[in-house]
C-alpha cells in the first residue's frame, strides 16, 4: 500500500470517525445526566438526514435554510421525545425508560416508513461535492474534507456550552447528582431539555452529513450508525464528551483500515464495533476516560 | 388444596387443551391453525426471556441471536442431503453440513443446546455487567450472530437463507413444547433456585451479601432461558420453512420483548396471556397494511402502520400500566376455586 492510497483511508477513517462522535456525543450527554440509553436517538439521526431531503426537494427550500430548518425541528423532536416518553419515568426503574426508549425508536422509524416508504431514497448532492478535490495524487470529494473540520467547530462550541455557561454548569452538576441539583435550584427539566436538543441537533448534523457522504436515505439507516455511535461512547468512557469523540475516531479508523488491509474480513465490519465493545466492557467496563462508578449498597 | 386435585386439575387442562387442538386441526383453515401455531411458539419465546430478564432481572436484548442458532441447527438437520445440494448455490455447504441429518425431534433439541451451548459462553463474560450494559452487549452478540450467519455461507447458505424446510412443526409439537417450556419454568421457579432468581432480581447486592453465588445462578437462568430461545427459533424455523439473516433483526427480540413487558415482567400467566393477545393482534392489524375496500373506493395499505401502532402500544404500556396486565401476579387453581366460592 502506498502512502497516498493510505492517506486515502486516513481521510475516509477521519470523516467517519467524526460522525460516529458527533452521534456519541449525543448519547454519552444523555446517559451521564439520566443514565438512559436513548435508544431512539438513531432515529433522529436519520429523521435530521430526512428533513433536510425533504425540505429541499418539496418545499425547495436553499441548502442553508434547509439545513438550519432541519437542524431545529430535530432538536425539537429530540426535546419532545424526552418530555413524551422520558419525562414521566424519571421516577420509574430505569429499565422502563430504556423500554419506552425502545418503543421511541421503532415508532420514530416506522412513522417514517410510513410517510417515505421504505425503499431507499438517492440524494441529491449540489455538483460542486461531486467534483474530487487534488492534494498531490490524493482525490478527495470535499465533503470528505468538510465533515472533520464541520465537526471539530460543532464540538467546540459544545466544549464552550458544557464548561463556560450556566446550562453547562446545570449539566455537569445534574450528571453528578440529580437529587440535590434540584435542591439547589438547578432547573433541571430546563437543563435535561436543553441537552436533548443539543444531542438531537448534534445527531441531525451528523445525518446531514452522513446522506451526503454516503448519498443514500432509508428509515433503517440510523440502527448501525446509531449501534456504533454508542459503542463509541461506552469505548470512550460514557458520560464523556472528550471520550465520545476519542472513541468516535477510534471506530473510524479501526473500521475503515480492517478493510482496507484485510478486504477478506470486509462482511464482518458491522461486526468488529461489536466485538471491541464486549472486549471493552470486559476489561474495562467504565471505559476509556469513564469515572468509576461506584455501587450505593 | 390437596396435591392430588391440583394434579387432577392439571390433568384435565392438559387434556382440555388437547381435545382443542385435535379439534382445531380437524376443522380450523389453514391460516387460523398458523396462528395458533405462532401462539405457541410466542409464548415458548416469551417465558424464556421472562424467566432471564423478569425472574432474575437480566436484561437481555440477545434473544433474536439464540433464536437464530436454534433456527440454523434445526433446519440444517431436517433438511435432506439432497435438498442441501440443490439449496447451497453460493458454494457447497461443508461435508458435516451436508451430511448431517436427524429426526424433528432430536433436531429441535439439538437447536436448543446449541443456542444453550452459545447461551453459556457469551454468558460467562457478558453476566457481570450492569444492566444497561447486560442490554446492550447481549444485543451486540446478537448482531454478531447475525454477521455471521450473513458471511459463513459454508454453514448458513449466507444471505440467500434456507428454503424448503420441512414443516414438522405442526400443532401438536408446538403446544407439546409449549408446556413442557411452561412446565419446565414453573417447576424451576417453584423450586429453591426460583426464590434465589428472585432475590438476586429483587437486590443483587443482598443477596451476595446472604451468601448466594450470585453469578452461578445467572447464568443458570441465562442458559435456560437461551435453551427454550433455541427450541423457540427451531420451531419458527420448521413453521415458516424458511429462514434468512434479516429475519433475525432486532426487530424479533423486540416482538417477544413486548409480549413480556405486556404480560407483566415476573408473571407467567402474563407471558401466556400476552403471548396470546399480541399475536392474534398482531395478525389481526395486518389489516391495516392491506388494501381496504370501502364502498367501492379502494384505500391503500400502509406498510408500517402496524409496527407504528405497536411501538405505541409498547409506550402506552410502559407509561401508564408499567407493571403489565398481570404484574408480578400468577393464576393459580387454589386461587380460582376460592374465586369460585365467593361468587356462589
Amino acid at each position: 500500500m502506498n502512502v497516498e492510497t493510505f492517506i486515502q483511508h486516513a481521510l475516509n477513517s477521519l470523516t467517519l470517525g467524526s460522525l460516529y462522535a458527533l452521534i456519541a456525543i449525543g448519547y454519552t450527554m444523555v446517559y451521564g445526566i439520566l443514565r438512559l440509553i436513548n435508544f431512539a436517538h438513531s432515529e433522529i439521526f436519520m429523521l435530521g438526514a430526512y428533513f433536510v431531503f425533504w425540505g429541499f426537494t418539496v418545499l425547495h427550500l436553499p441548502w442553508p435554510v434547509a439545513i438550519a430548518v432541519s437542524i431545529v425541528f430535530t432538536a425539537l423532536l429530540g426535546i419532545a421525545v424526552d418530555r413524551v416518553a422520558y419525562k414521566p419515568l424519571r421516577d420509574a426503574p430505569r429499565i422502563s425508560a430504556l423500554i419506552s426508549a425502545i418503543g421511541v425508536s421503532f415508532f420514530l422509524q416506522n412513522v417514517t416508513i410510513v410517510f417515505f416508504q421504505a425503499i431507499p431514497r438517492a440524494v441529491y448532492r449540489p455538483e460542486w461535492m461531486e467534483s474530487p478535490i487534488l492534494m498531490g495524487n490524493v482525490r478527495v470529494l470535499p465533503i470528505t474534507l468538510f465533515v472533520p473540520v464541520l465537526s471539530v467547530l460543532l464540538m467546540l462550541g459544545l466544549l464552550y456550552i458544557v464548561y463556560r455557561t450556566k446550562t453547562g454548569l446545570g449539566m455537569r452538576a445534574i450528571s453528578k447528582d440529580i437529587e440535590t441539583s434540584y435542591l439547589m435550584g438547578v432547573p433541571v427539566n430546563r437543563v435535561i431539555a436543553i441537552t436533548f436538543g443539543i444531542g438531537s441537533g448534534l445527531a441531525a448534523a451528523s445525518g446531514i452529513m452522513w446522506a451526503l457522504r454516503y448519498p443514500q436515505l432509508q428509515p433503517i439507516m440510523g440502527a448501525i450508525p446509531g449501534f456504533k455511535a454508542f459503542i463509541a461512547a461506552v469505548f470512550g468512557g460514557i458520560g464523556s464528551i472528550q471520550g465520545a469523540v476519542v472513541g468516535g475516531i477510534v471506530l473510524g479508523f479501526v473500521e475503515i483500515m480492517t478493510v482496507a488491509f484485510f478486504p477478506d474480513l470486509a462482511g464482518y465490519r458491522d461486526a468488529f464495533a461489536f466485538v471491541i465493545l464486549i472486549v471493552v466492557l470486559m476489561y474495562k467496563p467504565t471505559g476509556l476516560f469513564g469515572e468509576r462508578m461506584e455501587v450505593k449498597v | 388444596m390437596s396435591k392430588t386435585t391440583l394434579l387432577l386439575f392439571n390433568v384435565l387442562a392438559l387434556g382440555v387443551l388437547g381435545l382443542f387442538i385435535w379439534w382445531a386441526g380437524g376443522s380450523l383453515d389453514g391460516y387460523k391453525i398458523q396462528i395458533l401455531n405462532l401462539i405457541a411458539v410466542n409464548i415458548i419465546l416469551a417465558l424464556s426471556l421472562n424467566l432471564i430478564y423478569g425472574f432474575t432481572g437480566m436484561f437481555s436484548l440477545g434473544h433474536a441471536g439464540f433464536m437464530c442458532i436454534g433456527a440454523y441447527v434445526c433446519s440444517l438437520l431436517i433438511l435432506t442431503p439432497d435438498q442441501k445440494d440443490t439449496l447451497f448455490i453460493l458454494g457447497g455447504a461443508f461435508d458435516w453440513v451436508q451430511n448431517a441429518q436427524a429426526p424433528f425431534l432430536v433436531a429441535v433439541v439439538a437447536g436448543g443446546l446449541v443456542a444453550a451451548l452459545f447461551g453459556l459462553l457469551v454468558g460467562i463474560p457478558l453476566l457481570r455487567l450492569g444492566d444497561d450494559y447486560l442490554g446492550i452487549a447481549t444485543l451486540g452478540f446478537a448482531e454478531i450472530v447475525r454477521i455471521l450467519a450473513t458471511n459463513f455461507t459454508s454453514i448458513t447458505n449466507g444471505s440467500l437463507g434456507l428454503k424448503g424446510i420441512p414443516d414438522h412443526a405442526n400443532l401438536w409439537w408446538n403446544f407439546g413444547w409449549c408446556v413442557v417450556t411452561l412446565y419446565v419454568i414453573v417447576r424451576l421457579l417453584k423450586s429453591n433456585t426460583g426464590s434465589v432468581l428472585k432475590a438476586i432480581r429483587d437486590d443483587e447486592y443482598a443477596a451476595k451479601a446472604m451468601g448466594i453465588d450470585v453469578f452461578r445462578y445467572k447464568l443458570l437462568s441465562f442458559t435456560v432461558g437461551s435453551f427454550f430461545a433455541g427450541i423457540g427459533g427451531a420451531l419458527l424455523a420448521s413453521l415458516l420453512t424458511t429462514i434468512d439473516p434479516k429475519m433475525f433483526l432486532f426487530t424479533l427480540t423486540f416482538n417477544v420483548l413486548m409480549i413480556v413487558v405486556t404480560g407483566g415482567l415476573g408473571s407467567i400467566t402474563g407471558s401466556v396471556l400476552a403471548g396470546i393477545g399480541i399475536t392474534v393482534l398482531l395478525e389481526w392489524l395486518r389489516v391495516v397494511e392491506n388494501p381496504i375496500e370501502f364502498g367501492g373506493f379502494e384505500i391503500a395499505g400502509i406498510p408500517g402502520m402496524r409496527m407504528v401502532v405497536f411501538s405505541l402500544a409498547l409506550i402506552f404500556v410502559i407509561l401508564f400500566r408499567r407493571e403489565g396486565l398481570m404484574g408480578m401476579r400468577e393464576f393459580s387453581w387454589s386461587a380460582l376455586a376460592a374465586k369460585m366460592g365467593k361468587s356462589k
